[in-house]
């Protein structure tokens, strides 16, 4: 009566997920790449470089937030980049009021903008879609308006730390192990690797599936005993704190902060940058890193492209994005690679034979061919029919109305 | 055992459920009627979707109505949607895992394997739910209702779409959940030959009222249902 697809089957089941040798192959070229980001790299960068890295090292763990908002979770936010600012705020005074080490700092400062966001997002939960969209960006422009006249602490006193007739103005500390550049892209990388192994143990337990659930059908969650508004307030809490580390991060490496270098076009900006890098994936993030820090800067520095170019190249990337790819370049890169591998190799090979001989696909076909027959036939009979009734439909009343009109 | 007595839901003018009575004892029990009878309403009143204007319903001693919606599937209920929810994104493992349950550690893993094996269907676990046929991915919502230790499981329309081997096979799981999990388990349908089937009773929804209940084949043969469902022609 039930069929337990054999002793066998469930053997396998029972010892679990196997690493299979794709997984295998990732992590060993994730391990490679990130020890040439952290060894290999540093010393062939020139001054210029270093410090786009730090900043794409920064931004991918702000894009890395918006990609689990926006692709795990499927809320919208807007205001990323406002909660950004909070966390380079706290984490600026905190740096200038104590004496901690940073890398508390840093964790202070994400603890702060995590109560700060998730306190201001509250509200916005119940909303999804543009709604959401639309509220978070009012927080961005609210955020940027406070910081206009609060502005950055700068090493003055009281509560906003800033001092408008200061001379002299003291620079933000780093990390006493990461006081020059690459020192810091290092502090920078190792912090990204953190915060993103943070959201991947997030993503493989029980928030992970309790997000897909709620992104796919909030009443499938409910009825799985899943509390929707808890989780959701969860993921904003979660990706708040890596943006508020990110925060504090930034801070470290601009020493000096200003409240025009957060503009409010930047918060769509970035929310192109992740649907174009792919939402849904953490390689995605990285990617969107490089496309929110890195391109601009190579852009400007080989061609002297202006940054406002970037927009209209963004807005083509959401296009491809929205139209064929939506998974960004993280999901379409590999298979546009895996198909450019097929044409390069059946160059060398002889010509493979013809059509899969496979019984299945040839099944598939021929389904599909007496499928479209049978829609095409249903659609001239519609079409008959739907004639016939119109032509009774016009005869009808127009008749009528001609009879009137000639007494 | 559900004891459901003189509810009533409304939305805005139009009376989906009329003061509706029923008792289901245990096993698996139909609920059949013809479109918008009010067969989903009553289940998503189950779920908690939907707020009766009046009305109680009691299931094992408890008010269920009292509950918040996400709290049910702690207090053990378990159900399954119209139209297939299951989560492509996660892998069949962890759709059903992410029913909530009292069990943790590995009880709970040997519990989640356990339901996914119940179904059936040559399933693997760790497959993308995505990757999935249509037959397999119903299969991995049933899964997930069996999972946790249900009390009460109801499904709404697993049958439909389904090509007839793989609704035989259905057949054959949803008459062995009771056995399995010890829930009142109510089946929804259309598919009159499935609930002959596996419904030990049924009761029959016209207009959100009851308007026959008892064991399956007697009721199948009443003369209301028939009118009131199968259509007058099969009277005569």
């Amino acid at each position: 009566m039930i069929d337990t697809a054999g002793p066998k089957a469930t053997a396998t089941a029972r010892r679990g997920p196997v690493m299979d040798r794709r997984a295998l192959t990732r992590t060993i070229v994730i391990v490679v790449l990130l020890l040439l980001a952290l060894l290999a790299l540093p010393p062939l960068m020139s001054a210029y470089y270093t410090s786009t890295m730090i900043q794409v090292a920064i931004y991918s763990i702000v894009t890395l937030g918006l990609g689990l908002l926006v692709g795990r979770v499927g809320l919208y936010s807007l205001g990323q980049l406002a909660v950004l600012t909070i966390g380079a705020w706290v984490g600026a005074r905190l740096l200038f009021a104590t004496s901690q080490p940073f890398i508390l700092v840093m964790i202070e400062a994400g603890l702060v903008t995590m109560i700060i966001g998730s306190l201001i997002t509250l509200p916005a939960l119940r909303l999804r879609g543009l709604y959401l969209a639309l509220i978070t960006l009012m927080l961005a422009g609210g955020v940027t308006v406070v910081m206009q006249t609060l502005n950055f602490p700068n090493g003055g006193g009281g509560f906003s730390g800033y001092n408008g007739s200061q001379l002299h103005i003291p620079q933000i500390r780093r990390p006493s192990f990461a006081g020059t550049d690459p020192a810091f892209y290092r502090f920078s990388v190792i912090v990204a690797i953190v915060m993103f192994l943070l959201v991947f143990v997030h993503l493989r337990t029980r928030p992970g599936r309790a997000w897909a659930a709620i992104k796919q059908s909030e009443p499938s969650a409910l009825a799985a005993g899943i509390n929707t508004t808890f989780y959701k307030l969860w993921a904003m809490a979660l990706a708040a704190f890596v943006t508020g580390v990110a925060g504090a991060l930034l801070a470290g490496y601009q020493r000096e902060l200003l409240s025009i270098q957060f503009p409010i076009q930047n918060s769509i900006l970035l929310l192109a940058v992740v649907l174009v890098g792919g939402a849904f994936s953490l390689a995605g993030a990285v990617i969107a890193g490089f496309l929110q820090a890195f391109l601009p800067a190579a852009l400007y520095n080989l061609w002297g492209v202006p940054n406002d170019w970037l927009i209209i190249l963004f807005g083509l990337g959401v296009m491809q994005v929205l139209a064929t790819a939506p998974g960004g370049i993280a999901d379409q890169f590999p298979k546009d690679m895996k198909r450019l591998y097929r044409q390069i190799s059946r160059l060398w090979r002889p010509a493979p034979p013809p059509a899969t001989a496979d019984g299945a696909a040839r099944r598939i076909i021929i389904q599909e061919t007496a499928e479209i027959h049978t829609r095409s036939v249903v659609i001239e009979e519609y079409g008959q029919a739907r004639a016939a009734a119109e032509e009774q439909a016009d005869l009808g009343p127009s008749r009528g109305a001609e009879g009137e009109r000639e007494p | 055992m559900i004891e459901v007595k003189d509810l009533t839901v409304k939305y805005g003018g139009v009376t989906s459920l009329d003061g509706m009575n029923l008792l289901f004892e245990r096993g698996v029990c139909g609920l059949i009627g013809p479109n918008g009878a009010g067969k989903t309403t009553f289940f998503n009143v189950l779920s908690g979707f939907v707020r009766p204007a009046s009305g109680s319903v009691t299931a094992f001693g408890d008010d269920l109505l009292k509950l918040t919606h996400f709290r049910r599937a702690r207090w053990g209920i378990r159900r399954t949607f119209q139209t297939e929810q299951a989560i492509s994104d996660l892998t069949v493992y962890d759709n059903v895992a992410m029913i909530h349950s009292k069990l943790r550690g590995s009880a709970r893993r040997d519990d989640v394997l356990a339901s996914i094996e119940f179904v059936g269907g040559g399933i693997s676990p760790w497959a993308k739910v995505g990757s999935l046929t249509a037959g397999q991915r119903r299969l991995v919502e049933v899964a997930r209702a069996v999972a946790g230790k249900p009390r009460l499981v109801l499904l709404d329309e697993p049958a439909a779409g389904l090509p007839e081997e793989e609704t035989s096979h259905l057949t054959g799981v949803i008459k062995a959940i009771p056995g399995h999990t010890g829930a009142l388990t109510i089946l929804v349908d259309h598919d009159m030959v499935l609930v002959n089937a596996v419904c030990e009773t049924t009761a029959v929804l016209d207009f959100g009222k009851l308007i026959a209940s008892g064991p399956t084949a007697q009721v199948l043969r009443d003369e209301h249902v028939m009118r009131a469902y199968l259509g007058t022609a099969e009277v005569a």
